[in-house]
């Protein structure tokens, strides 16, 4: 009975509204109108969020690129001291042989430091001396021994030669090291200082262009280490990731998209490979370490073994590529080639595989850059190691870029820190250029069918 | 050096083959290439295949093989008292190597190791020579074979299709094949670690110390090796990053996809795509050289204590690496609602906004959930950033402010430089390694099967 | 020819005093112009049926009447649409608004994914029409009772709306489009994608809604239309061609165009 009433009550209670419902809102009536407002304004902090969110990532860009570029540039300089080099034929060459043997063993350390000690005459202490003698670099000597090889005329002189400064001298001059912080809490003291401005006045401090970064290997005096030694590290790497990464991608994408069969084994490959995808680097890093060193006893800080370890690491992104560049390519041509009576084997490599090669170059361009960039796995299979020579072959040890910076990131001396900048700074130049070649082709061969 | 000469050998010979091979079929035709069951290059594919492939495939078996038989051998010759510990063993195996590439002269060791050193060398050279040989006349005969089967009656296509429909198999199961790969090379290492510390131990204890582990009376003690405190420095860091990365990601995502006229799209995107590519030890160096001291020294000037390897400072740099990673992923899912259901809420007269919030949010929350997972992923697995700038001690803490290691840090510390191997302190990177894989493992396929299911409902 | 019907067309408003009107209506996408000079008046609580073959620019002219063309990029729309005689293309007109008054059903059921009471309840919440609970219920009650899917759906109002049948949908969606109390409602070929007995009772449900609001349906049935609709336009390439009393458009056609769809000779 009551529930009937209950039912009534309501039937009528809805009869009030639905009258109400069709009558027309005043929109105009002032609770509407500050709803409105409201709603409005809600929409505009919306928008400034989403727009804020962008403003942040760029903003995180900007000051990451920033950060490296102002610490990084000033490493492609280097200072340059100028002193008075008496090349004395007692100390170089004391029986006059004029043989390269005998002038190439000599003591040319030892020309610098009396260069120095002429300079400043007034330094006497075994401390002083020391740190007298590290205004110029330890690497100098070589470049004086090769300058007297070439012209062993100048056996005899006394020139005034540029030589390359140590790493305190030089981030003093770049004004990394200031005069105005107290003696005890920088790295040269008040007398080092003095002599600076000493040479400075005299003109005899310039910096140069710094071409060792170039060419040169590591080493442990900042002043003369180099990344030439990681970039062919970088370089052997990569050759051996793409020479594996390349073929059995394509060959995989090729198999998976064109000939697989709906099969559990098809489907276990697919699943595998989006897995393997997501996988952390370093986890490629313990595999490996125990496959390739630990099993197969591969050479420890081998570019063959980073550039395999490598190879299974960017193979999911090239698969991956390739096959949604083939899927790409529309089933009427597959449908002409065969019906001319080519073999599904013909049809591929034909016309599928070269319609689709742009998409799987861009792919494979894009897979070796993250090859270039990735640091984590090549640490657990001793490509860490410091290494001075530039590795001759895949299978010297050796070492890449980003280990490199890795490397020089780890290490105390502050001119280090320029030199991972600028080390930062050609890696990601040439990321730049992988990336850019990528999008050019993308851009160049973009077909829509 | 002789293996890529030995390679390009290989090679040469393929090519060669390959011409005679297409040179006899041609003979064979007379002329007339319709009297021959495939096309000329057919016979020359075939018969260069079965000079190229067997010896490929041999060699890669002698490098699987090699290093273990020559070490074997190399063992077997040892006296038992070295043999017979395993940190002796193991110790005498790194100077036999050493003495082997001409070196270790300084080192002071037994002349049985000396001599195994000598030994060790010289079996090298011999299996290099015997590689050559074996794979060298493995091509040979397989050139032999094949073309003596050369007969304009033979189905060379056919043949070179199957063979390379094999070789294609081949490929795709190389992903398998790192999957079983990674899976047993963790799960060996592991099970050996949890041979001497129990499983229950590492999972859920609290204090982390391995370094203590060696010392020089005992080459493998126990040291601390409970990973609790790791795990939670990861999550801190992880939690930290997703603070950062979601929400960034997200209204970019939104704003890139709802707002943002086709022009700004065109410039923002790809900026954002910056941030992907740059590689994880560029961001491991902003942090540590510009983010952490930037955190240490405001935070002192507010009177708070910040380590200068704070959680912090790798979190929010995590957070910036991840950002265009959460963005492209939660754009691609928003992009996938239909444009019916934007249709009915503005028809209603709902703003953006609230279409966005009300409408499309709910939507894609499946998808998007399914992106911040693979996100979280990520940032599990992320290594170089951690290495530089979180720190090495095991603190078991969530104050982001102090420092805090994690598994990935773990794993560099415990493995790079010098190892013992089968001391616990190598071996337990393993069992991290494990944990590790496994976590990323599960939230990879939990997180790409709820993408998937959300993409079947709009298709 | 044309030139001569179309300014007998602008002649025609015979209405008195139209809910809504479209003059010299013209609209581009980019260089593409889709609709040429339409003037067509909307006759209050009536049902309008917009006919003509595909691409005919009637879909595009009914979403020109609540501005749902304003979220496509790169349109151009020239000349004006009224409603109660203001235009509702001026920029002092909020659009927020105005689509709460000139509701609109798509053609692909579209429910949101969620309980079907938040689906109806979706309008009176974000336009602020409501002050308590109570009210919001009401609101979702008499509005699915309208749409004739209370009875169906009382006991599972908080299950999810994809949960229902397409009919059941598509008449939700009415019923969302009714519960913000509009005065025109859009319905953009609304039995495109339901199967017989579900289009038998949307038709119904359109007319018992002609009591209470004014109604354009565009509609690939001319079946369709002469069962619903009180008057009827024919559209053909992005023009406007006829437009009168539905019994004459359909037994008495002037043009020739209009005589050939509907005798089936094109379409």
């Amino acid at each position: 009975m009551t529930d009937m009433a209950s039912l009534m009550e309501d039937r009528a209670a809805a009869k009030v509204i639905s009258d109400n419902l069709h009558k027309p809102v005043d929109w105009d009536s002032p609770k509407i109108a500050r709803n409105i407002k409201k709603r409005y304004a809600a929409e505009r902090r919306f928008k400034f969020y989403g727009l804020a969110a962008i403003g942040v990532a760029l903003l995180a860009l900007f000051v990451l690129a920033g950060s490296i570029g102002s610490k990084g540039y000033t490493a492609f300089f280097q200072t340059y001291v100028q002193l008075e080099i008496t090349f004395d034929q007692d100390a170089i060459d004391p029986d006059r042989t004029g043989d390269p043997a005998v002038i190439g063993k000599a003591n040319f350390d030892g020309l610098i430091k009396q260069a120095l000690r002429e300079r400043f005459p007034q330094v006497t202490g075994r401390q002083e001396k020391r740190d007298l003698y590290s205004i110029v670099s330890g690497g100098a000597s070589y470049d004086l021994r090769e300058r007297v090889m070439e012209n062993p005329g100048l056996i005899g002189q006394t020139r005034k030669v540029w030589l390359i400064s140590g790493d305190d001298f030089d981030m003093l001059n770049k004004g990394y090291i200031s005069a105005d912080v107290e003696e005890g809490n920088r790295r040269l003291n008040d007398e080092e200082i003095a002599w600076y401005d000493a040479l400075k006045s005299d003109g005899a401090v310039e910096k140069q262009f710094h071409t060792r970064f170039f060419t040169n290997g590591d080493s442990r005096e900042p002043e003369l280490a180099g990344i030439w030694g990681a970039a062919v590290g970088s370089l052997y790497t990569l050759m051996v990731t793409l020479a594996l990464s390349f073929p059995i991608g394509v060959l995989a994408a090729v198999y998976l998209e064109e000939f697989a069969p709906k099969n559990r084994f098809t489907q276990i490959v697919e699943v595998n490979i989006n897995n393997l995808a997501a996988v952390p680097s370093i986890v490629f890093g313990l595999l490996g370490l125990e496959v390739y060193l630990n099993v197969m006893h591969l050479p420890r800080s081998a570019p063959v073994v980073g550039g395999l370890t490598l190879a299974l690491m960017t193979l999911p992104t090239i698969i991956i590529a390739s096959r949604a560049a083939i899927k790409a390519v529309p089933p009427s041509i597959r449908q002409a080639a065969l019906g001319l009576g080519a073999s599904p084997v013909q049809t591929v490599t034909h016309h599928v595989l070269p319609l689709a090669m742009p998409g799987i170059l861009t792919g494979t361009i894009i897979g070796m850059a993250q090859a270039l960039g990735e640091t984590a796995p090549l640490l657990m299979i001793g490509m860490v190691a410091f290494i001075v020579d530039i590795p001759g072959g895949a299978l010297d040890p050796a070492t890449v870029l980003p280990v490199q910076i890795y490397l020089w990131a780890d290490s105390p001396e502050r001119a280090f820190v320029e030199k991972t900048s600028a080390a930062i700074m050609v890696l990601l130049a040439f990321l730049v250029l992988m990336n850019g070649l990528a999008v050019y082709l993308r851009k160049k061969f973009e077909r829509k069918w | 050096m002789s293996l890529s000469f030995l390679l390009l050998a290989v090679a040469a010979l393929c090519v060669l083959s390959f011409y005679f091979g297409r040179q006899r079929a041609i003979a064979l035709s007379g002329g007339r290439y319709s009297n021959l069951h495939s096309l000329p290059t057919h016979y020359g594919m075939y018969v260069a295949l079965w000079c190229g492939l067997p010896a490929l495939l041999l060699l890669v078996v002698w490098y699987m093989f090699q290093g273990s038989i020559i070490e074997a051998m190399i063992i077997a010759d040892l006296p038992a008292e070295i043999t017979g510990d395993p940190g002796k063993l193991s110790l005498a195996l790194n100077s036999i190597s050493l003495i082997a590439e001409g070196g270790g002269q300084h080192l002071t060791v037994s002349p049985e190791v000396v001599d195994a050193g000598r030994r060790l060398a010289r079996l090298h050279t011999i299996a290099n020579a015997a590689l050559i040989v074996v794979m060298l006349a493995s091509a040979s005969v397989g050139i032999m074979l094949s073309y003596r089967k050369i007969d304009p009656e033979m189905r060379a296509r056919n043949n070179v299709e199957r063979i390379s429909r094999w070789i294609m198999i081949a490929c795709s199961a190389i992903a398998i094949l790192s999957t079983v790969g990674i899976v047993f090379s963790l799960l060996f290492e592991a099970l050996h670690f949890f041979s001497k510390i129990s499983p229950l131990e590492f999972l859920f204890g609290l204090e982390w110390s391995p370094q203590t582990a060696i010392r020089a009376d005992q080459v493998a003690s126990d040291g601390a090796f409970g990973a609790i405190p790791l795990f939670v420095g990861t999550l801190l860091i992880t939690l930290i990053a997703m603070a950062v990365a979601v929400p960034v990601g997200l209204f970019s995502a939104i704003y890139m996809g709802e707002y943002a006229s086709s022009k700004f799209r065109s410039v923002a995107k790809p900026a954002l795509e910056i941030l992907a590519g740059v590689p994880t030890v560029v961001y491991g160096f902003f942090a540590a050289l510009t983010v952490a001291p930037f955190l240490r020294d405001n935070g002192a000037i507010i009177g708070l204590d910040v380590s200068s390897e704070s959680a912090l400072a790798a979190g929010l740099v995590m957070g910036v690496m991840i950002i265009p990673f959460v963005s492209s992923l939660s754009d691609d899912v928003m992009s996938q609602v239909p444009q019916s259901l934007r249709d009915g809420s503005y028809g209603l007269g709902a703003t953006k906004s609230e279409t966005i919030r009300h409408v499309i949010f709910p939507a894609a929350l499946p998808g998007i959930v399914g992106a911040v997972l693979l996100a979280v992923s990520r940032a599990i697995g992320e290594t170089m950033i951690v290495v530089m700038a979180a720190g090495l001690a095991a603190n078991l803490t969530v104050n982001p402010l102090q420092a805090v290691t994690t598994v990935t840090v773990q794993i560099v510390t415990l493995l790079v430089g010098d190892q013992e191997f089968n001391s616990a302190k190598t071996l337990s990177a393993f069992a991290l390694g494990l944990v590790l894989f496994l976590v990323t493992l599960g939230l990879n396929v939990f997180a790409l099967k709820v993408v998937q299911k959300y993409r079947e409902k709009y298709d | 020819m044309a030139a001569v019907s179309q300014s007998a067309m602008t002649a025609e408003p015979s209405v008195a005093s139209p809910k809504m009107t479209a003059r010299d209506l013209n609209l581009s996408y980019g260089d593409n112009q889709a609709l040429f000079d339409v003037n067509l008046d909307i006759v209050e609580r009536q049902v309008t049926a917009l006919i003509g073959p595909s691409g005919c620019g009637k879909s595009t002219f009914l979403r020109c009447m609540n501005r749902m063309n304003d979220t496509i990029d790169g349109v151009t729309i020239k000349g004006e649409v009224t409603l109660d005689g203001r235009d509702i293309y001026d920029k002092r007109i909020d659009v927020v608004q105005l689509r709460a008054r000139i509701g609109m059903v798509f053609q692909k059921p579209n429910p949101f994914p969620k309980t079907i009471y938040d689906n109806v309840a979706y309008g009176p919440r974000i336009h602020g029409l409501v002050n308590s609970r109570d009210e919001l219920d009401q609101i979702v009650m008499t509005s699915l009772e309208r749409a004739g899917l209370l009875k169906e759906v009382k006991d599972r109002l908080q299950s999810p709306a994809t949960g229902l049948s397409g009919g059941q949908q598509q008449r939700l969606c009415i019923a969302r489009a009714v519960a913000v109390s509009p005065e025109v409602i859009l319905m953009d070929e609304p039995c495109s994608a339901l199967d017989p007995i579900a289009t038998a009772k949307v038709e119904e449900l359109i007319d018992e809604l002609r009591s209470n609001y004014t109604i354009v349906i565009v509609t690939h049935s001319m079946q369709q239309a002469a069962r619903v609709s009180q008057r009827t336009a024919f559209f053909h390439l992005g023009k406007l061609v006829e437009v009168g009393e539905t019994d004459q458009i359909f037994t008495n056609p002037k043009d020739e165009r209009t005589k050939g769809y509907i005798t089936g000779r094109f379409g």
